[in-house]
């Protein structure tokens, strides 16, 4: 089982054409087409009820589809689902280990499953074990663990077997800051190794951090698509959001922001209804080049956040709308600064 | 030996490999390991097995034994008892599997197995197989408190092994219909409700606690009708001594019937289980 078996179809190691799922009324999956080029990441980014789950399941042979084909890492989902289920990986939102066992018993019986030699599977378990680092909690039952430690032993169980197609089914939904970093870092190093990934997400910034192109799909159509750049480009930034300790500094905040012509930085506007300056931004060094301006000035801040585009926003961006529409909604009493 | 190891050139279609009997054996043998390492996770699941035998034996022997078979014959009903008892431990653990089940199946666990290149079948194999196990305690341990209670075995250890197989191979028969429930119904509750309801008449509706001729003639011919009533005097006469042709002829179809229906129905529930 190494990856030269691995037969080729044209680069691609997910191809869908056409798929359809109803569950009754629901139209799950509504004809969807998608690639994802082998060795790449795919972000498949939708709202809740858009179909993600229904497609990773359909993609990993839990459920059959109603319309449509599938193909995996060269195996059709309706024909070859044998073969297709030893050439993927499956992590999902619901962390599936065997919780009553350690984590070691978890990876062997995993590896004995998929016919490697009770040394061999031995080996692998505790190869695993060290590279998602749950050596130490290698006999503690899963149970005991923290998420993310669960979400890594799961991680670890879904490479077990050296897939080629990985599905990672809203990997950090659920998790803290620091461990959706971890688990970001471990999909970036299988990626690295040459998997190719198969990414859903609520998040437009896991989608950022981790695909190499985005499917944007909703009540079960695809809507939007292409390389994250080219999305990005469409929605625009992040917001820098930051609170004056007194409000009544707002608009002199957002003049000495403007008028500082920060690299990239078009300009600021006060929004005086929620007491903060809103400041577009769309790399980590203008963040910085702000901040250190506000010192220089000697503002004192009650607080700054940064702000991403929502999904909604990235909805009416994709879908042709302003994705300011939302913005403007959410401040009607928006006031623009003269530069 | 797998189409895995076998090296396919670039664009050749993949050829869908059959899983063979000795992996599909190993796979049983791994996810076996798995109950058993959950009985070891906790232990408290096998008191079913551990502490039933000896609550329903010294129960009835003292409770009821003497109303049934006269004051004072005790130890002769304990002989009437015991290869009735041995019927009842198969029935109560193969219940047992089904809420188990249930609860088992609605963990992520269960679609890991179900996305590997395992025959689905094995993941219900295993826990047959380590139930079986489980079955196997309990009549040791009804057996041992029955010979403690004046116990006597007048054919031969190897009639009495024979009382043991077929009570565990009916058992097992039991499991696949449990298992079907577990896989249907909802909630683990529902599922102890409904086999609940099936097994109060089905036990005391049989020969395992007392004789069927006092009680009245509907009863008696559903009783007549009621396989575990079949196993209960197959095990009587197999221990006791008595003609057991007819009686472990009839387990055994009835086993094979109650597998031959319930256990591709099992299978398919499983398969489609989303």
């Amino acid at each position: 089982m190494t990856r030269n078996d691995i037969p080729r179809s044209d680069g691609n190691a997910v191809e869908v054409r056409g798929l359809v799922k109803h569950f009754g009324e629901t139209k799950a999956l509504d004809g969807v087409d998608l690639d994802v080029r082998e060795g790449t990441v795919l972000g498949v980014l939708g709202p809740n009820g858009a179909g993600k789950t229904t497609l990773v399941r359909v993609l990993s042979t839990l459920i059959r589809p109603d319309a449509g084909s599938a193909r995996v890492a060269g195996c059709d989902v309706l024909t070859q689902p044998r073969e297709l289920r030893r050439r993927i990986g499956l992590t999902g939102q619901y962390a599936s280990v065997d919780e009553k066992l350690a984590g070691f018993e978890n990876l062997y019986m995993i590896g004995r499953l998929l016919d490697l030699s009770r040394k061999d599977a031995r080996r692998r378990a505790a190869e695993m074990l060290e590279r998602f680092s749950l050596t130490e909690a290698a006999k503690r039952p899963a149970a005991q663990y923290s998420g993310g430690m669960r979400r890594r032993l799961d991680l670890a169980a879904s490479m077990i077997g050296r897939p080629s197609v990985l599905y990672l089914d809203e990997p950090t939904t659920g998790l803290d800051p620091r461990t959706r970093n971890e688990v970001w870092a471990e999909v970036r190093r299988m990626v690295g190794e040459g998997t190719t990934v198969l990414l859903t997400t609520q998040y437009m910034e896991e989608a950022e951090q981790l695909a190499d192109e985005l499917t944007v799909i909703d009540r079960g159509r695809v809507i939007a698509g292409g390389r994250v750049e080219e999305l990005k480009a469409k929605i625009g930034g992040r917001t820098l959001q930051i609170r004056p300790a007194d409000p009544a500094e707002l608009l002199r905040l957002a003049d000495a922001v403007t008028r500082a012509g920060l690299d990239g930085i078009a300009g600021a506007t006060a929004d005086e209804a929620g007491g903060v300056v809103n400041v577009p931004i769309v790399s980590d060094a203008q963040l910085t080049a702000v901040v250190a301006l506000l010192g220089e000035h000697g503002f004192a801040l009650a607080g700054i956040s940064t702000h991403l585009p929502s999904l909604d926003e990235v909805f009416l961006a994709v879908t042709g709308q302003k994705a300011s529409a939302t913005a403007a909604q959410d401040t009607p009493e928006l006031q623009e600064v003269a530069a | 030996m797998s189409a895995a190891t076998v090296s396919a050139p670039a664009t050749t279609p993949v050829r869908e490999g059959r899983i063979g009997l000795r992996a599909n054996l190993r796979h049983i043998g791994a996810l076996a390991r798995r109950n058993l390492l959950q009985i070891k996770a906790d232990p408290e699941s096998m008191f079913d097995a551990l502490l039933m035998p000896v609550i329903f034996i010294l129960l009835f022997t003292y409770v009821f034994g003497g109303s049934i078979a006269g004051k004072g014959h005790e130890k002769e009903y304990v002989n009437y008892l015991v290869p009735g008892l041995m019927a009842m431990m198969g029935l109560n653990i193969a219940m047992a599997v089904g809420t188990g089940i249930n609860d088992d199946f609605k963990k992520g666990v269960m679609d890991r197995f179900r996305t590997m290149p395992i025959a689905r079948s094995s993941v219900l194999i295993a826990k047959i197989v380590v139930e079986i196990g489980r079955m196997l305690v309990a009549t040791s341990i009804l057996l041992g408190m029955g010979f403690a209670l004046g116990l006597s075995v007048s054919t031969s250890v190897f009639h009495l092994l024979a009382a043991v197989a077929l009570g565990l191979t009916f058992g097992a028969s039991l499991m696949w219909i449990f298992i079907l429930l577990g896989l249907t119904m909802k909630t683990a509750q529902a599922v102890q409700g409904v086999a609940m309801l099936v097994m109060m008449p089905l036990q005391f509706g049989s020969s395992i606690f007392a004789p069927t001729t006092k009680m009245p003639g509907w009863l008696e011919s559903f009783t007549s009708y009621n396989p575990l009533s079949n196993l209960a005097d197959a095990s009587r006469n197999l221990i006791n001594g008595g003609p057991v042709a007819h009686s472990v002829w009839v387990t055994l179809a009835w086993s094979a019937g109650i597998t031959i229906v319930t256990a591709p129905l099992a299978v398919a529930k499983f398969r489609k289980k989303t």
